[in-house]
Order: C-alpha cells, then structure tokens, then sequence
C-alpha cells in the first residue's frame, strides 16, 4: 500500500437529505454531507448530537427513513452491512472473544475464501503496523484495552476497506496511550490512503488529526472546515465554545474594520456585516496579553489564577464581564492588569440561536468542568442504551 | 474474614454433608456388600446383565437431549431477539408447564397417547386410521422432551442474551451474512449455554423411571425404573440397586467430561496453524 496524497477530488461517500429518528424522536434532519478519498474526516460535537448516527448511517446498521447513501455513484441505502466496503472500529473493540489475535485478524479474509498462505502474509503484516508482532497466538481476553484497540485496527483494515469508520475509538485509553494512539492513526491513515471517518467529542483530538473537521450539534453540521479555519475562524458562538476556550462577548459592528465591544470601539480584520449590526465577539485566551492598566483600554481585577503547566489561567473581572486569559504571566488574585489586543486577536461571528448560550467565565471553576464531564458520560450511556432498544425492536 | 466466610457456609456444608455425602458413602457401601453386610463384588459383576437396560436409556436420553437441544435453541434465540417486556412473558410461558405437578403432566400424555385416547378419538373422527403410540420408545422421549426442555431453553436464553450486539455488528462489518453471523460468533458464543443445556436435560432424562413407567409401558425398561424396582418394587435388592446407581452415576459423571471437552477447546488452541 503506497501513500497517496489526499487530492480531496472524488466524492467516496455522500449523505444526502439523511433523516433518522428512534421512539419518533428525530436525531438528523435532511442531513447533508460529502467525504473525500483519502480525507480524513472527523465528526465533533458533544453527546447526543447525532455523530455516531451518522457514522453508522454509513456503515449500514441503521437504515435511514429518509434520504440516500452514495458510495462514489452508487446509491447504496439499502445495502446491508457485510455487503458494503466501509469497515468500523467500534468505541469498545467488539473483537470476538472466542477467538485469538490471529483469527480475529484473519476473520474478513477467511469469510472472503482468501488462502491461507496470503490470511498468514496479510495477518503478520496487520500486527506488524500496529505493533503488536508476536501477540498472534494470544487470547483476546489477556490483551490489555490498548492492545485490544490495535487488534480491532489491524482486524479492520485486513478487510482492505475503502473506507475506515472509527467510532470514539480512543475514548476507554489512559491519556498517553491516546496520544500515542493519535498520533499512529494518522501515520496509518497517511501510508495506506484510506479514508478515515473518525467521530469523537473530544475536540483536541479532532483539531490534531482531522484534515477537515465537521462541527455537529443538534443533528445540524455547525461548520465544516479545516482544524485551523474551525479554531480562528469559528462562525457561531457554539464552535468557538466548543473548540479551545472562548471569551464570548456581545458586540456592534460598527462599520466595515471597526467593532465595539466591552464599552470601546477597537479596529478588527472583519468586514462585510453592514453598519450598527449586533455581532458576537471571540477572543482566544492565549491571544490576550497582560500588561500595565494605564496602558491599555480594558481594565480589570484578578479573581483567580490556576497553573495549568504550559500557563496561567487567570480569570479577570472586567467591569462584571469575567474574562479568561492564558498567559505565562503571574499576577496574584486581586491584582488590578490591563489587557491588551490587536486587531488580529478579535474574530467578529454573526449573531445566531447559540448566542448569549455561553455566558463569561464568572461560575468557571475546576468542579463545574468535572460535573459537566460525568453528566455528559451519563447522557452518553442513555444514548447507547437507546441505541440498543432501537436495534431490538 | 476468612473465618467468617466459613461460618456463612456452614449451614450448606451440614446439609451437603448428612444428605449428600453420607447417602452416597452409604449407596458404595451397599453396592459392595451382600444381605448380610459382607463385602462381595457380586452386585457390581450382576449389573453387566442389565447392560441392554443402560443402553436403552442412554440412547432414549440423547435422543431426546438431541431433540430438545434442536427444538429449544430456535425458540431460545427467537426469545433472545425480542424486546425485553417481550421476553419475560416469553420465558414465564416457558415456565409455565413446570408450574404444573409432574406426574399431573406425565398423566395427562397417558390420557392423550392411549390407544382410546384423545388423540386417537379425534383422528377416529376424522375417519383416519388409529395410530398406537401409547408403550412406544417415541412415547417415552416425548415426555422426556416435553418435562425436561425448560432445561434446555433456560441456559440457552441466557447465554444468547449476554452476547454483546456490538460483537455481532463486528461480524457483519467485516463481511459476514445472517447464517456466518450465526455459525461464526453467536453459536460458537453461546457453547457455554449448549453444555449446561444438554447436561441438564441428559442426566435427568437418563434417570427418570416415571416417565418410562407411565408412557413406555413394559418393554421400554429404563435404568430410572430398574434401580426403584430393587429399592421399592418386587425385585427388593438395595445392594444391587446401589451398584446400578453407581455405575449409573459413573456414566453420567463419564458424559459430563466428554461434553466439558468441548467447552476448553479455548481461543488459545484454535488456529494454532501460524507462525
């Protein structure tokens, strides 16, 4: 298999107009979407969005009530799963237990009639690309959680699929395995070609592997763009939320290069809004820079600064606006800092139903971010059971 | 905590003890002594005689093991499928026979077999030709089938529903049809469910002497009834009942192991073809 640089030409697979609902409850509406050869895609968004929907709307296991499956040209909606060339890494591996590493591995070749002289070749090669030579003759159960992962890897793509789906397939690993992980997706994704579908709710690892990233909430694609378009150029308040840290403030468009906010007019790269039109306004924490309050027009007093390693996190109170800021200053809470900006550090977004959904950072605090994690897995896991319920009936 | 685990068990320990463990010392002390309490090995060298009777009830065992296991795995897998409001009143209609007395059920075949039997009333009236059923080895295995099939049905269900859909979905993903879905990942999945099945429909059907008694007539004489016949009936011989029992429970313990063989073939051993 020879690397093949993605030239984002030919469309592989298109949704068009999918609808899907469980229990009458409609999850995608008239969904649209267009994946490249060789793209890697990934689907982001929180739980319950309706990423994993689409990602199985491709693979087949949910049969949409409305709209259409293309595979390059052929409609394949009707197709079930085992006759389409996509294949899926599931979130919790699904390898089969009766069965070793080798088998496992060896399972799409042997339903396919291959030889076992070329199921050896190809099952050594699989283990050898995901590093696991000499776990062959190993059970599945004494295989750690990662390893279990670059089995359901190495399993998947012996099938030779056009398409590589991968549901959360990081989600249950330690932080420096996912990381390692990541960064071996994307060297495979690069050598073999094959287009990756990746679908997570974690958006660092979206923006490090991803050549285009579709932000989703809702069931609606929020926006569709490169890692680098989605972070500084988000087009509505709940990408800037959801990608990296945002200080989200209602602003005035002033004129084309002109924009007010935080009671002050500042010069922006922005135009085209028209005249006196209510916009949001993002500032990126890291872009935000302390220096004395006489020499700058935003002036505020330190409520709080937590060491994150690389920075501070320090949240300032701006005339009852709290602003967060990342900077390798240190100031102590309490302290009256300025804050300086350039135009370049002001992204001006147009209003839209999220605005005014994500207030300063005046609750932020390391608990409330715990909280929102564990009731997110909560929602996750009525989701999946959901998901069941729908399959059995 | 290691004494306290042992005082929790106790009580199950005593009961293992005074009604399992001595009855059984008790069945190998009567197997090898004669009337008068001496030891001789006439019983157990007299039990070669009864062998035509063993054969029988091994083979009526596995064919109704075999019938059971072919009839309930379909109606297990089909419950398994359902939803779950579904699949408990599914499973307590499977129950329901059990609720219902042995012999009561036993009975009632003996009323629907007989040669004046409603069965044969009813084909009688449709103007076809009386069947005998009643006294027949078939006789016997359905009511073998038919009291011991819960059995079958319970373990498989619960094995088949343990077995994770995503698992399955995997199988299809990479190419599998409904029937490899089946022969490759749910029925080699569910084995575990197939072994405690067939053990617990094989042994008792083994044994049994009511359902022989009533439904096989004379001539299907099975071990159940030869061992009650020298404990209770008119051939009175405990001693030699009891090295029936034995050499009984020795197969029965001999069937186990073959059947547990199938279940250690583990995923260590198969394709062992590489490297």
């Amino acid at each position: 298999m020879k690397k093949e640089i993605p030239h984002l030409k030919n469309t592989i697979i298109s949704l068009k107009n999918i609808t899907v609902s469980y229990d009458g409850e409609q999850v995608l509406g008239g969904f649209d979407l267009e994946i490249h050869d060789g793209e890697f895609v990934t689907l982001l968004g929180p739980s319950g969005c309706g990423k994993t929907t689409v990602l199985r709307t491709i693979a087949g296991f949910i049969r949409p009530d409305g709209g259409d499956v293309f595979f390059y040209d052929k409609n394949i909606t009707g197709l079930p799963p085992h006759k389409r060339a996509v294949n899926t890494i599931f979130q919790k591996y699904a390898l089969f237990p009766h069965l070793n590493v080798y088998e496992n591995i060896a399972f799409g070749m042997r339903l396919k009639g291959r030889g076992e002289k070329e199921i050896r070749k190809t099952v050594h090669e699989m283990l050898a690309m995901v590093n696991l030579t000499g776990y062959a003759h190993r059970g599945i159960s004494r295989l750690s959680g990662g390893q279990q992962q670059r089995v359901a890897i190495a399993r998947a793509l012996a099938n030779e699929p056009k398409v590589l789906l991968l549901d959360e397939p990081l989600g249950a690993l330690d932080l420096k395995l996912r990381k390692d992980m990541q960064a071996e997706l994307k060297k495979i994704q690069q050598q073999t070609g094959i287009t990756f579908v990746f679908v997570t709710h974690d958006q660092e690892e979206a923006l490090s592997m991803s050549d285009t990233v579709v932000v989703m909430d809702g069931g609606v694609i929020q926006q569709i763009g490169s890692p680098t378009d989605i972070y500084n150029e988000p087009k509505n308040a709940f990408v800037a939320d959801f990608i990296g840290e945002s200080n989200i403030l209602d602003g005035v468009m002033l004129e084309d290069y002109s924009v007010k906010f935080a009671g002050h007019s500042f010069r922006c790269l922005d135009s085209g809004f028209g005249r006196n039109t209510p916009v949001d306004v993002v500032i990126r924490p890291e872009d935000i820079k302390v220096v004395e309050p006489d020499s700058t027009r935003i002036v505020g007093d330190v409520t709080a600064v937590t060491f994150k390693g690389v920075h501070y996190e320090i949240i300032v109170d701006v005339a009852g606006f709290k602003w967060m800021i990342q900077s390798t200053e240190c100031p102590q809470a309490g302290d009256h800092i300025g804050l300086a900006l350039t135009p370049n550090d002001i992204h001006v977004m147009e209003k839209s139903e999220y605005s005014g959904v994500f207030g300063d950072y005046s609750t932020f605090s390391d608990e409330m971010e715990e909280d929102i994690n564990t009731s997110d897995e909560a929602s996750e896991n009525t989701w999946a059971e959901e998901e069941e319920n729908t399959d059995e009936i | 905590m290691k004494s306290n685990s042992r005082l929790l068990s106790a009580p199950y320990t005593v009961w293992m003890t005074v009604f399992i463990v001595l009855p059984m010392l008790l069945v190998g002390y009567f197997a090898f002594t004669d009337k008068s309490g001496s030891f001789t090995l006439e019983n157990m060298l007299s039990v070669g005689q009864y062998s035509n009777v063993f054969l029988r009830s091994i083979w009526l065992g596995a064919v109704a093991t075999v019938v059971s296991l072919g009839l309930g795995y379909p109606l297990a897998y089909l419950i398994a499928k359902t939803s779950v409001k579904r699949q408990n009143v599914m499973v307590m209609l499977v129950m329901l026979p059990m609720w219902m007395n042995f012999l009561l059920r036993t009975y009632a075949w003996m009323t629907l077999l007989e040669d004046n039997g409603l069965i044969n009333s009813f084909l009688a009236a449709l103007g076809l030709p009386r069947v005998h059923m009643i006294n027949t080895a078939g006789a016997v295995v359905l009511g073998m089938v038919y009291n011991y099939i819960p059995y079958m049905i319970l373990p498989l269900y619960s094995v088949l529903t343990k077995i994770d859909q995503s698992v399955i979905e995997a199988a299809q993903d990479l190419g599998a049809g409904d029937r490899q879905v089946f022969l490759k990942v749910v029925l080699p999945l569910s084995m575990p469910g197939v072994i405690s099945g067939v053990t617990m429909v094989f042994v008792p059907a083994v044994s049994t002497f009511i359902i022989s008694k009533m439904l096989g007539g004379g001539g299907n004489l099975l071990i159940g009834d030869l061992i009650d016949m020298q404990f209770l009936g008119s051939a009175y011989n405990p001693n030699l009942g009891s090295a029936v029992s034995l050499v009984l429970m020795v197969i029965i313990l001999i069937c186990m192991g073959i059947m547990n063989q199938f279940d250690d073939g583990g995923a260590d051993e198969k394709g062992g073809m590489l490297l």
